[in-house]
């Protein structure tokens, strides 16, 4: 079933969307409409164009497919499904998401990843591509972010600055032939050994399958592993009054 | 061990010839003033380990206790008073950012107290509230401007949604953390039975109280805590944290300590991690962003819940409100910085943001007089003690009201000002289940309900004084208020007359 988003304001649209009886959806023409998705459970969508801020807010299950860029707050508070962007995002990305995967081809810009957090079987996954924009994984409370990098020069600052700070669980992985980042205090930073691959091996190869990157392309640089320093950072900060 | 020159605050005083040694106190007790001298066949306290909560004194059977203030004091000083000596001492003994909980107990003023309301005299006469009907329903949500009809010239009904409160009160924000299990179904069933609402705070919605949804209000703050599809259905409105009045602009720390069992399963997040509210929601910004997530949660819950984005009073409100109003809310909560907390840094609950009365008089006035008070409806809260309160903050411009530190008062709190610890000897601000017990919900929600019944009785009885017999027909009503002992300033921002005038 296609969707000719043209002239569609976003209410209109995500009606269009939740009611249709098809669970295969295409989204054409997209050109910013906002909160495509937000909550739903059960769907397939491709969106091709451009969606706006917020897609796939609160997502409980459902998929979704960019054949372009997304907006800010892509993925905000989800909870489960999947979210591929052939493209880049804009900013806070993943903004809390405790379920579910976010798979970015292209950049993600700042704030991505931001009080991710893990909970049972709950495990929220992002793979960004290219770079990220400073503030990447700030809180993170559990899931796992990886940076790829891919298309950046050797000695290039993929994560930008701030990244992790206040981190208290969870894992950040940077693909960097050197880290040239400065981390913050709470964050503990190591090259990773084969176990660590082991962990993220899925993700990858799913990344590589989607976006048809040769797996070789990515084996060629080390990675690096970033996890809390603690999981009460700010536990010493108080004395009872 | 080091000096730490802390000398303690309260003395137990014992009648010996009273005491019989039951040691109730002792087993009362969870911070651990009081056991038995085998030797001396005595009970013996530690004074130093007393909160003044007043549990060991309300269960001794021979009435053989009593909590007093220690007389010791240090040499007096109008300026380095006790409280402030102290503190330089605690943070010298430990480097530490000093942390309290409920209300800023300092003195300001309170407008309340001096804020005066009507009654008719031979004009317009009193109605009698135990004959007349009174109505104190309120509905909560977007009016609309002008009455639109349809093609057959019938008025179109269909409004955005609305919460309809059979009184202007509704339980405020308390997360299950902050407060404990038996405290929270206490708030549940009595919002159920007087139809109203209480309010998940952002700790997420404990399974056993999805039952409640329709009289629940969930929140969503910035750290998203239990935060997902079926918990946004459940409620009958969502609330948008964005500030607390009893710590503007900083965020929330429940320690890893506190997540336990069924808190970890309820706000989401595993055991013994700290759920941490960062200051600001990070994806919001400015305006806009906030229409950007209340237009995601209305489309989230298909646009059946009313939107409440809820704010502590700080200096511009006015302006904060009329964005707030423009974003697309259908409801803002404004919370004075006299509002509680279960754990909050001393200095910023005692120091930052403003009191409720001038917050709320200057926001309705600001929201007026750019013709958009009817987009939103104006909850109040921030330490709201009683029924004359209710109906000075309706009368000032508010909708309905929040109340927390008065519900808690009801279930048996003694404000003894120490929930941070999580030892609450009355069962609230606790999570052991020793002490939760003590709290049973049948007769805290039976508490909850006395108390606002006999705040609806009070208020009828003020509404019928003035001549009034709807709870509508107050809201803005200034000219049932006078002040007294007020400056000018003052009364203008409240936009009220000085008694006489």
């Amino acid at each position: 079933m296609v969707i000719d988003s043209k002239n569609l304001d976003f209410q209109e649209l995500n009606r269009r969307i939740k009611t249709c009886e098809s669970l295969d959806i295409t989204v054409s023409g997209c050109l910013g409409q906002r909160f495509l998705a937000a909550g739903l459970k059960d769907k397939n969508i491709t969106i091709e164009g451009t969606p706006g801020n917020a897609l796939g807010a609160y997502l409980h299950g459902a998929n979704l497919t960019v054949i372009g860029n997304a907006q800010d707050a892509t993925g905000d508070t989800m909870n489960d499904g999947s979210i591929v962007v052939y493209g880049s995002t804009g900013d806070t990305c993943g903004y809390a998401m405790r379920g579910g995967s976010i798979y970015i081809r292209g950049n993600a810009g700042y704030r991505a990843g931001i009080h991710m957090k893990a909970y049972h079987d709950k495990f929220p996954v992002m793979v960004i591509g290219g770079k990220a924009g400073s503030f990447l994984g700030e809180y993170q409370a559990g899931g796992v972010i990886i940076v790829l990098g891919l298309g950046s020069a050797e000695n290039e600052n993929i994560v930008s600055n701030f990244c992790g700070t206040g981190m208290h669980g969870g894992t950040i992985y940077i693909r960097a032939k050197t880290l040239n980042a400065k981390f913050p205090p709470q964050v503990r930073v190591r090259e990773a050994e084969k176990e660590d691959l082991a962990k993220i091996n899925t993700y990858i190869d799913k990344f590589c399958m989607l976006f048809s990157v040769p797996r070789n392309t990515i084996d060629d640089r080390p990675f690096w592993v970033l996890t809390p320093n603690t999981d009460n950072p700010y536990k010493q900060l108080y004395v009872q009054n | 061990m080091a000096i730490d020159f802390l000398y303690p605050e309260f003395e137990v005083v014992r009648d010996q010839s009273r005491c019989i040694a039951c040691r109730v106190c002792e087993r009362q007790c969870a911070n651990e003033v009081h056991s038995y001298d085998e030797d001396l066949k005595l009970m013996v306290s530690d004074e130093s380990r007393c909160v003044n909560c007043h549990r060991c004194v309300s269960l001794c059977p021979t009435r053989a206790l009593k909590i007093i203030k220690s007389p010791h004091t240090f040499r007096e000083n109008a300026n380095w008073t006790q409280d402030a000596i102290q503190e330089v001492y605690r943070q010298a003994n430990s480097g530490a950012v000093l942390l309290s909980s409920m209300g800023n107990p300092k003195q300001f003023p309170v407008y309340w107290d001096k804020i005066l309301i009507n009654a008719s005299q031979v004009t317009n006469p009193s109605i009698d509230p135990l004959r007349e009907p009174m109505e104190t329903r309120v509905f909560l949500g977007k009016k609309p401007t002008n009455i639109t009809r349809d093609q057959n010239g019938k008025i179109k009904t269909d409004l955005p949604p609305q919460l309809e409160l059979e009184l202007p009160i509704l339980f405020s924000a308390m997360s299950y953390g902050s407060i404990s299990y038996n405290a929270h179904e206490s708030l549940a069933r009595a919002a159920v039975e007087m139809g109203t609402y209480y309010n998940t705070g952002e700790g997420g919605l404990h399974k056993d109280f999805y039952k409640y949804g329709a009289h629940t209000i969930v929140q969503v703050a910035s750290g998203r805590f239990g935060v997902h599809k079926d918990y946004l259905e459940q409620g009958a409105a969502i609330e948008i944290k964005m500030g607390q009045g009893a710590k503007p602009g900083i965020g929330g720390h429940l320690p890893g300590t506190k997540i336990t069992g069924d808190v970890s399963a309820t706000r989401m997040i595993p055991e013994g991690t700290d759920a941490i509210s960062p200051a600001p929601h990070h994806d919001i910004y400015s305006i806009e962003d906030l229409r950007q997530l209340v237009y995601s949660l209305k489309e989230a819950t298909e646009y059946k819940k009313p939107i409440i984005v809820k704010v502590a009073a700080v200096h511009n409100i006015a302006a904060i409100a009329s964005g707030i109003a423009r974003s697309g809310a259908d409801i803002i909560a404004i919370d004075g910085f006299r509002g509680g907390t279960g754990a909050a840094p001393t200095r910023i609950r005692d120091n930052v943001g403003i009191p409720i009365e001038l917050a709320l008089a200057s926001v309705d006035q600001r929201l007026r007089e750019e013709g958009i008070r009817n987009e939103v409806s104006l909850i109040a809260g921030g330490s709201i003690r009683n029924s004359a309160d209710v109906v000075k903050a309706i009368a000032l411009g508010a909708d309905a009201v929040y109340i927390a530190t008065g519900a808690l008062l009801a279930l048996g709190c003694h404000l003894c000002r120490t929930c941070q610890t999580g030892k609450c000897n009355w069962g609230i601000a606790t999570q052991r289940p020793d002490l939760v017990k003590r709290l049973n919900p049948d007769i805290g929600c039976r508490r909850l309900i006395n108390l606002l019944t006999a705040w609806e009785h009070e208020i009828k009885e003020f509404m019928g004084g003035m001549g009034i017999n709807s709870i509508e027909s107050l809201k803005g009503n200034r000219l049932m208020l006078r002040g007294v002992g007020k400056k000018k300033k003052e009364l203008s921002i409240l936009g009220i007359a000085h008694a006489g005038e």
